[in-house]
C-alpha cells in the first residue's frame, strides 16, 4: 500500500512537471510545426533567474517570479527570431539544430555567470510534509499538477473563446488563407514561441525547490518532456498533459516496483512501443496528407 | 550529365600544398618536444567547469601551495615546478584527450587526476601504455589503482572505495547496531565500484541488505527507490553520490518523515550540501581524509594568504581535496628528485623508494608498493558531517 501510493504520488508530481514543459512544445507545435528543443534550458532559465531576482538580489516572490516569467518569454521570442526564423523562411529543417545548439549555448552562458555550483531555491511550500498512508507529500508537489491543469484548461479557453485563439487556430489550419485573411501570421508564431518559453520558465520556478538550481538541470526535463509531447500526439493541450500524467506514472511506477536499474530501459522502450503501433501519439489522429 | 559533388575536386596543387603542410608540420613536431625546458611540468586534467568545479578548485589551490613550497626550495632537478592545467567537465571523453595533449604535447613529467572516477577510468589504460605516471588526488574507484596492469604507472593518494566501503560498514555496525542496511547508490562507475565493495564488506560480515538502490544525478525524486529499500526493512543507510544528488536523497527521505542512520561516501564534502540538502543534512555523516578543524591551522592560514577569498573554514569544504593534492604534490616532486629525471620508469622506480614526505594528511615512509600503489589507507579516515555550513569531524 505504502509503494502504490508512494508510486502515485511520484508519478503525478513527476508527470505534471514534464505534461507543463511538454505543453510549450505543444503550443508552437500546432502554431508553425517548429519547436523548440531549447525548452529544457528555459526550464534552466526560468530557475536560475528566479533564484538570481528573489535570493540575490532579494525581490519579493511576486515581484521576481514573473519578472523571471516574463524574460523566458522575451527569450523565447529571441529564439523565434534568431534560431528558427532564418531557416524557416528558406524551408529549411536546421533549425532542428539551431535550437538544440541555442540550449547549449545558453546552459553554458548560464554555467558561467550564474556559477556552477548547484544552489538552493527556497520554498514555503517545502518546508513540511503532509502524510498520507505512511509516505509524504510536500505541498509544492500538489501546487504543481494544479499549475498544469490549470494551465492546460486556461489554453484550451484561449484557443476556443478569444479571437486571437481563434486567430492562432486558423493559423493552425491553413497559414495562407489565414494570411489572406488579414491574420499576421508572424506576430501569432513569434506569441507561441514566447508563451512556449513563459511556461517552461514558470515549470522551472515550480521545480527548483523540490531540486537545485543549476545550469544543466533541465536538459532531462527537456528530453522527456518532448518524448511527452510526442506521445500526447501534439495536438491538444489536454492530451499532452495525460501523457504527461500516464509517462511520470509508469516511470515512478517501474522505479517502485520493478528497480530503478530498470526505469529508463523499460519507459522509453514503453514510448518507441507505444509510438510503432501508433504513430500519431497515445490521442493523436493521424494527419490527412493532401497530395 | 555531370554530378556535382559536395565535396572540392582534389587538384594535384591542393595535393601538393597538403603534403608540403604536412612535411613541416612533421619537422616543427619534434623540435617542439625536444626542445629544453626551463621548468618541470605537472600535469592536471580535473573538473574546472561544471558541477564538480569546486573539486577541481580544491586540487588546484592544494598543488599550488605544494609548487610554491617546492619552489621556494628550489624546485626539483633545479629547475621550478610548473602546473598545466586541462578541464575535463567531469567527461571521460574529455578527460583523456585532455590527458593525451598534456603527455604529447606538453610534455609533461607527470599527471594528477580530478574527482570523476570514470575520468580516471578513461586515462588509466592510456598511461600505462604511455609510461606516464599518473596521481590520483579524489577518485576513489578501486580499480583506477588495482588496474591490472603488469607495469602499473598509476598512483593514488585518497581514499580507495573498497576501504571506504568497510569503514563505512563498520560504522554504521558499530555506531548504530546496524543489521540490514540498504544502499542508495548514485547510477554510474563509482556508485558501481562501491556496490562491489559495500557488497563485500556485508558479507565479511555474514550480514544481509535491505537492497541496493540507483538513482540518477538529475533525478528529482528518490522516494520510490528508498520506500523500496523502507519495505525491505532497511534499519540504516550507505549513500554514494555526490553533493546535488545526495541532496536529493536527503529531501526525499525527509519529504517520507523517514529518519535513519545515514553513512557516506564522501560525495557530499564538496559544495554547499547543507544549503541544499537543509538541515537533515546534518545527518548524513561521511568520511574525510583531512579536515580543517580550527583557522590557526598553519596551512590554513598559508592558503588564506595565497588564495585571498577564503574567508572562513566554510570557504574550503573540501579540505580532502586540498590535502591530498598538495600530498600528491609533494610525492611525485620527491620522486622526480630522487629519478634524477622526468622519464616515466624512472620516475615510476623512485615512487617505490621515497621516505620522510612530509604531507598535510601524515608523514609518508614508503607510502607505495609495487602491490599496493595506495598512499592512505581506513587508518587515515575520520568520519564527519555539516554543522552550519562546515564540515566538523564527529568524536
Amino acid at each position: 500500500m505504502t509503494l502504490l501510493i508512494a508510486a502515485l504520488i511520484t508519478g503525478i508530481g513527476l508527470g505534471s512537471m514534464y505534461g507543463l514543459i511538454a505543453l510549450g512544445f505543444q503550443i508552437t507545435y500546432s502554431v508553425s510545426s517548429k519547436v523548440n528543443f531549447a525548452q529544457g534550458s528555459m526550464v534552466m532559465l526560468g530557475a536560475v533567474l528566479g533564484f538570481v531576482f528573489c535570493e540575490k538580489y532579494g525581490f519579493p516572490v511576486i515581484v521576481g517570479y514573473p519578472l523571471a516569467i516574463l524574460c523566458c518569454g522575451v527569450a523565447g521570442i529571441l529564439v523565434e527570431f534568431f534560431l528558427v526564423r532564418p531557416f524557416a523562411v528558406r524551408n529549411s529543417e536546421a533549425w532542428l539544430m539551431a535550437t538544440v545548439a541555442g540550449g547549449i549555448l545558453l546552459d553554458n552562458t548560464v554555467l558561467f555567470t550564474f556559477g556552477n555550483e548547484p544552489r538552493t531555491l527556497p520554498s514555503a511550500l517545502v518546508g513540511e510534509s503532509w502524510n498520507i498512508f505512511g509516505t509524504g507529500v510536500y505541498p509544492q508537489q500538489i501546487l504543481i499538477p494544479i499549475a498544469a491543469i490549470g494551465v492546460a484548461l486556461a489554453l484550451h479557453a484561449l484557443f476556443r473563446h478569444t479571437r486571437q485563439g481563434r486567430a492562432l487556430l486558423a493559423v493552425v489550419q491553413n497559414l495562407q488563407a489565414a494570411k489572406l485573411m488579414g491574420i499576421n501570421t508572424t506576430l501569432m508564431v513569434t506569441g507561441s514561441f514566447a508563451i512556449s518559453s513563459m511556461l517552461a520558465g514558470a515549470a522551472g520556478l515550480l521545480i527548483a525547490p523540490l531540486f537545485s538550481v543549476h545550469s544543466d538541470m533541465g536538459t532531462l526535463f527537456g528530453l522527456k518532456a518532448f518524448a511527452v509531447a510526442i506521445l500526447g500526439g501534439m495536438t491538444s493541450a489536454y492530451s499532452v498533459m495525460l501523457a504527461g500524467f500516464i509517462y511520470g506514472l509508469v516511470e515512478a511506477g517501474v522505479t517502485t516496483y520493478l528497480g530503478s536499474s530498470y526505469t529508463f530501459i523499460v519507459v522509453f522502450a514503453l514510448v518507441i512501443a507505444v509510438l510503432t503501433i501508433k504513430p500519431s501519439g497515445l490521442f493523436g489522429r493521424a494527419a490527412i496528407k493532401k497530395v | 550529365m555531370p554530378i556535382s559533388s559536395p565535396f572540392p575536386k582534389l587538384t594535384r596543387r591542393a595535393a601538393l600544398l597538403g603534403a608540403a603542410a604536412a612535411l613541416v608540420f612533421a619537422a616543427v613536431l619534434p623540435t617542439q618536444n625536444a626542445r629544453a625546458e626551463d621548468t618541470v611540468k605537472l600535469g592536471l586534467v580535473a573538473a574546472l567547469s561544471g558541477q564538480s568545479a569546486k573539486s577541481g578548485e580544491a586540487i588546484t589551490r592544494g598543488i599550488t601551495l605544494a609548487i610554491d613550497k617546492i619552489n621556494a626550495e628550489g624546485g626539483v632537478l633545479g629547475k621550478p615546478l610548473e602546473l598545466v592545467s586541462r578541464d575535463d567537465e567531469s567527461n571521460p571523453g574529455k578527460g583523456l584527450v585532455a590527458a593525451r595533449e598534456l603527455a604529447q604535447r606538453e610534455g609533461v613529467a607527470a599527471i594528477i587526476g580530478g574527482l570523476d572516477t570514470p575520468v580516471s577510468f578513461a586515462i588509466v589504460p592510456y598511461v600505462n601504455q604511455q609510461k606516464m605516471p599518473f596521481i590520483g588526488p579524489w577518485a576513489a574507484g578501486t580499480g583506477i589503482t588495482k588496474n591490472g596492469a603488469d607495469e602499473n604507472y598509476v598512483f593514488r593518494v585518497s581514499a580507495v572505495d573498497e576501504y571506504v566501503d568497510e569503514a563505512i560498514t563498520e560504522y554504521l555496525i558499530a555506531n548504530y547496531g546496524a543489521k540490514k542496511p540498504g544502499m542508495i547508490l548514485i547510477n554510474n562507475p563509482w556508485g558501481e565500484s562501491n556496490e562491489k565493495g559495500l557488497l563485500k564488506a556485508l558479507e565479511k560480515r555474514g550480514m544481509d541488505h535491505a537492497g541496493i538502490e540507483k538513482f540518477e544525478s538529475n533525478d528529482v525524486d528518490v522516494v520510490p527507490q528508498l520506500t523500496r529499500l523502507k519495505e525491505n526493512g532497511a534499519d540504516s543507510l550507505f549513500v554514494v553520490a555526490n553533493v546535488a544528488p545526495t541532496a536529493q536523497v536527503i529531501k526525499s527521505l525527509d519529504r517520507m518523515g523517514w529518519d535513519v542512520p545515514i553513512s557516506s561516501h564522501w560525495g557530499p564534502a564538496g559544495g554547499r550540501f547543507t544549503e541544499l540538502a537543509g538541515k537533515s543534512g546534518e545527518k548524513v555523516h561521511f568520511i574525510q581524509t583531512y579536515l580543517f578543524t580550527d583557522a590557526a591551522d598553519p596551512m590554513f592560514a598559508k592558503l588564506q594568504e595565497k588564495f585571498p577569498e577564503i574567508e572562513t573554514l566554510a570557504d574550503v569544504t573540501p579540505a580532502t581535496g586540498i590535502a591530498n593534492a598538495y600530498d600528491a604534490t609533494l610525492l611525485v616532486a620527491a620522486a622526480i628528485e630522487k629519478a634524477g629525471s622526468t622519464d616515466g620508469p624512472a620516475i615510476r622506480e623512485a615512487m617505490y623508494e621515497i621516505s620522510g614526505v612530509e604531507g598535510m594528511i601524515k608523514t609518508y615512509d614508503t607510502p607505495f608498493t609495487p602491490e599496493d600503489q595506495d598512499a592512505l589507507g581506513p587508518e587515515d579516515y575520520t568520519f564527519a558531517h555539516f554543522v552550519e555550513g562546515q564540515i566538523i569531524p564527529i568524536k
